[in-house]
């Protein structure tokens, strides 16, 4: 793509974007506004992740991109060939080998590593904007720390369901002061940002908001203590790599409704199946 | 009815307070002092200013001038005219409640009766579900509202529950001062006795002081130990409930006591 | 024998072939240039320039042409491309009482210095399907029409129907602000509550037409206390001048077409101030003439809060309107439910099956 800068973005924007990431890593799980730019992609397809990707890429980073947890999902496979063509860096699909893992609503099963960089696709970045949809009020109760109607929510549900209905962009509070929206993760995937080795990138192009948890940072999904956080379990394994510890997709392989269960993790349930690739 | 103050300090101590709207005037030099476990009363009719001074005490209004010495738990005196707003809204959630006239005002009519008298809890931290449900139930208790309601929406409320409600709402905290506007205002007549007596036991069982704004004087004479009687944004007079009601001095307050209605 | 899906990277490139195929066309159709959309769909145009914010005709019909006529897609590229522009300056803000008009009217006033001047408009058309544009078969000559020689611009700058109310101190002053501060760039920052009116007019100048219609319309029908009169609406060219540091002084680089739109709205007085006439603005790229209206209509719907108006209805609401006037934003999250979801999904399935396992179990309420 002859014409444009390296990652497609100015200098100028870059150094905008890791500005706000710098604060916001100063600041674990607050909300930077920041100047978000009309990308090539629609808003609500990871321009947010692609912006703060474009923003920390450099020439020898290794690249992977996953949707749902795979590397071939089409939208994965569009900004993979983006950044293929912006920057000319190596991609793989090996988490592993991966310096900079771009994620849209999956955590990857394969533990990461300090030096590692996950940036997440936020759709919407604010926890209590089912609450207020004023940005100048959920604004003031972050700053005041007034959290108590995010656990009105949980009682609700726990008075009414027997448990949390939340199911995925389970909300979590982060160092112990900003409550935070982990972007649409199921809340298996919530347990691997507690003391997560890599540095956790979210950006959420649309909403014009960055948000990081650095480093070995803890991070604690919300409940109560009579009623603790639990993730999501299956009766079945991987019907491909015998998995009994990971996210399961669900797939249905006949008219009679007939389905089975693999791995959402690609690159894990491949590895599994084929570990001296 | 006179209640000893229970410190050498007054909970609050209002001196000069003054609300300006452009040339009208809201409220003129007022001031008070309000002491631990008492209740005061502010009558008067429609625009007599005391509203106004209500509203500027909860921090709804900006005051246009004076000042409002409120002594905290930790023994710290602070002018709640001049706090900054993150200090004066954690007050607000803790220390005071504001009972408003019209409870749909002051609830959460979204979520269940419980998850409304629990809220205050889980802003201050309270995070076991079943101590929180206990609490609730026991402060609907206190209110007189069935405890089975206790996962009803309030939209399924009559009135007079909704306010009892309210009332639950703010004082599961423990507050020590609590704004009142109109408490009865929005309800039926033979609804408001049960509620007057309700709050009369509970500002006594619970040792809280009040500030209640009322244009009824029978509230006032059932709810409060001192009145300001107010007049186009002033206090033309003030004393024991008992006294200015029956002795009344300035000729304003005997027009309003000679104007109730005689049940 | 399952075998996880793959070839997303195959799909993908076919999906672009069937579209550049789509977008063409039946081949035996001569091809449609730049040129002929940017002269003969010239309002396609004018709007995409102004929610593109961007004044180039002939890079707006490409962005038409590449979006098969989709103007929210087209919007989308042009902004697209605009992000990817170096920036070299500011101009000075353009001065439309300098302008040459080509159209002006008011409806405030019968009669008025300068006149009222109609221009090209489809104000007082009949709306009847004209056949005759239908034009010939493919390959065949059209009839030329006789064309009417453009009249000439008028020469005297025309004051202002506000400029003459405000000289008798019945609408309210307008001054600009003399502080030095730049004036802030949404495409560069985040919009921020409060925010001022220049950044107000920011958004609604970007904002989608159709959007700021029905809320322009609701404040007419009673979602508004607010009557207003077209006090002028005004189109034609106004130079854009930039003062390079080298030169110290202004020079005009580029001359562009502006609708611009000033509403009168019903007056206003209190105890302290006397009654006076309050204003709405719009600006808008070409002829849009529309979309200068509307916008007039909510930025005075939107100056409430500095007027002392009880904000009401929903064109009051400056966070609903400014959050959500924006179509490639709004279009992108739309159409982003497009996206795999499954695992999202999942979870939910994953739940739903556990609450009613569980219900089935609990002791009824």
């Amino acid at each position: 793509m002859s014409g444009y800068n390296f990652a497609y973005l100015d200098e100028q924007t870059k150094r905008m974007i890791r500005r706000a990431i710098l604060k916001a890593v100063a600041i674990p799980g607050y909300q930077v506004p920041f100047g978000s730019r009309e990308m090539p992609l629609s808003y609500g397809w990871g321009t947010g992740g692609v912006q703060v990707t474009a923003s920390v890429i450099g020439p020898e980073d290794v690249l992977k991109v996953i949707d749902q947890g795979a590397d071939d999902t089409t939208n994965a496979v569009s900004i993979r060939q983006f950044f293929a063509r912006t920057t000319g860096v190596k991609t793989t699909t090996r988490t592993d080998r991966a310096t900079l893992i771009q994620t849209r609503h999956r955590i990857p099963e394969t533990p990461l590593r300090e030096g590692q960089i996950m940036v997440f696709q936020v759709p919407i970045p604010e926890p209590l904007r089912w609450l207020e949809p004023r940005e100048s009020e959920t604004r003031k109760i972050h700053a005041l720390e007034e959290y108590g109607a995010m656990h009105v929510r949980l009682y609700e549900d726990i008075t009414l369901h027997g448990r949390v209905a939340t199911a995925y962009d389970y909300p979590v509070r982060v160092n112990g002061r900003y409550v935070m929206r982990p972007s649409p993760i199921p809340k298996f995937d919530n347990p691997k940002l507690d003391r997560n080795p890599a540095l956790l990138l979210f950006g959420a192009g649309r909403e014009k908001r960055i948000y990081a948890v650095p480093s070995w940072t803890s991070v604690k999904s919300l409940d109560f203590k009579d009623h603790p956080f639990t993730i999501e379990k299956w009766e079945q394994s991987c019907a491909l790599c015998g998995a009994g510890d990971s996210f399961l997709d669900e797939v249905i392989v006949d008219d009679k409704g007939g389905r089975m269960f693999v791995c959402s993790d690609t690159d894990y349930c491949a590895r599994r199946r084929e570990p001296t690739r | 009815m006179t209640p000893m103050p229970m410190t050498q300090v007054p909970l609050l101590a209002v001196r000069g307070l003054t609300k300006r709207y452009g040339e009208r005037v809201g409220c003129l030099d007022v001031g008070f002092d309000l002491w631990s476990g008492e209740v005061l009363g502010l009558v008067g009719e429609s625009g007599s200013g005391k509203t106004s001074v209500l509203q500027c005490l909860a921090g709804r209004l900006e005051a246009t001038a004076g000042c409002a010495d409120f002594f905290q738990r930790d023994g710290t005196i602070v002018d709640i005219l001049r706090l900054p707003e993150a200090p004066r809204r954690r007050l607000a959630r803790t220390d005071w409640a504001m009972v408003q006239q019209n409870p749909r005002d002051g609830l959460r009519m979204g979520v269940t009766a419980g998850a409304n008298v629990g809220e205050r809890l889980m802003a201050v931290g309270e995070r076991h579900y079943g101590r929180i449900r206990r609490e609730a139930l026991d402060w609907l208790g206190q209110v007189e509202i069935p405890q089975d309601r206790i996962d009803d929406l309030p939209g399924t409320f009559s009135g007079g529950m909704l306010q009892r409600l309210q009332i639950a709402r703010c004082l599961v905290t423990r507050p020590r001062l609590v704004f009142m506007d109109e408490p009865t205002g929005a309800l039926d007549v033979s609804v408001q006795a049960r509620l007057l007596d309700l709050l009369r036991g509970l500002v006594a069982d619970l040792g809280l002081s009040a500030i209640v704004v009322t244009h009824d004087l029978a509230v006032a004479r059932l709810l409060a130990h001192r009145l300001l009687v107010m007049k186009d944004g002033e206090v033309i007079e003030s004393g024991l409930t008992d006294q200015v009601l029956d002795d009344p001095q300035h000729p304003y307050t005997q027009l309003l006591v000679s104007s109730v209605l005689q049940p | 024998m399952y075998v996880a899906v793959k070839g997303g990277e195959r799909a993908i490139e076919e999906a672009h072939r069937l579209l550049a195929d789509a977008r063409r066309g039946d081949p035996a159709v001569p091809e449609i240039t730049l040129r002929q959309i940017e002269q003969q769909l010239a309002l396609a145009v004018d709007r995409v320039m102004t929610e593109g914010s961007v004044f180039d005709r002939e890079l707006a019909a490409l962005a038409i042409k590449q979006a098969r006529g989709d103007l929210f897609e087209a919007v989308f590229l042009l902004r697209a491309y605009r992000t990817t522009l170096p920036r070299f300056g500011a101009s000075e803000p353009i001065d439309t009482s300098d302008m040459t008009i080509r159209r002006r009217i008011s409806a405030t006033f019968k009669d008025l210095p300068g006149g009222q001047i109609l221009g090209p408009t489809f104000d007082y058309t009949h709306r009847l399907l004209d056949f005759d544009l239908a034009g010939p078969d493919p390959g065949g000559e059209t009839p030329s029409r006789q064309a009417t020689p453009p009249a000439d611009p008028l020469d005297e700058p025309i004051p202002r129907v506000v400029d003459l109310l405000d000289r008798e101190g019945l609408i309210e002053a307008e001054e600009p602000d003399d502080d030095g501060e730049p004036v802030g760039d949404l495409t560069r920052e985040p919009l921020r509550f409060p925010c001022g009116r220049a950044a107000r007019l920011q958004n609604l100048a970007r904002g989608d037409e159709g959007f700021l219609l029905a809320l322009g319309y609701s404040t007419q029908r009673g979602y508004g206390r607010n009557h207003p009169f077209a006090g002028e609406i005004r189109l034609g060219e106004v130079d854009v001048e930039l003062s390079p540091e080298e030169l110290g002084f202004p020079i005009a680089i580029a001359s562009i077409t502006v609708t611009e739109c000033q509403m009168v709205n019903q007056f206003k007085g209190s105890a302290s101030a006397p009654a006076q006439f309050t204003r709405g603005y719009g600006l808008a790229f070409g002829e849009s003439e529309r979309k200068a209206m509307v916008m007039a209509l909510v930025d005075r719907a939107l100056r409430c809060a500095e007027l002392g108006e009880e904000p009401v209805s929903p064109a009051q609401d400056e966070e609903f309107v400014l959050y959500h006037s924006d179509n490639v934003e709004a279009s992108g999250f739309v159409q982003h439910l497009k996206l795999p979801h499954y695992v999202d999904f999942q979870s939910e399935l994953v739940l739903v099956r556990n609450l009613r396992a569980a219900a089935g179990t609990r002791p009824a309420a």
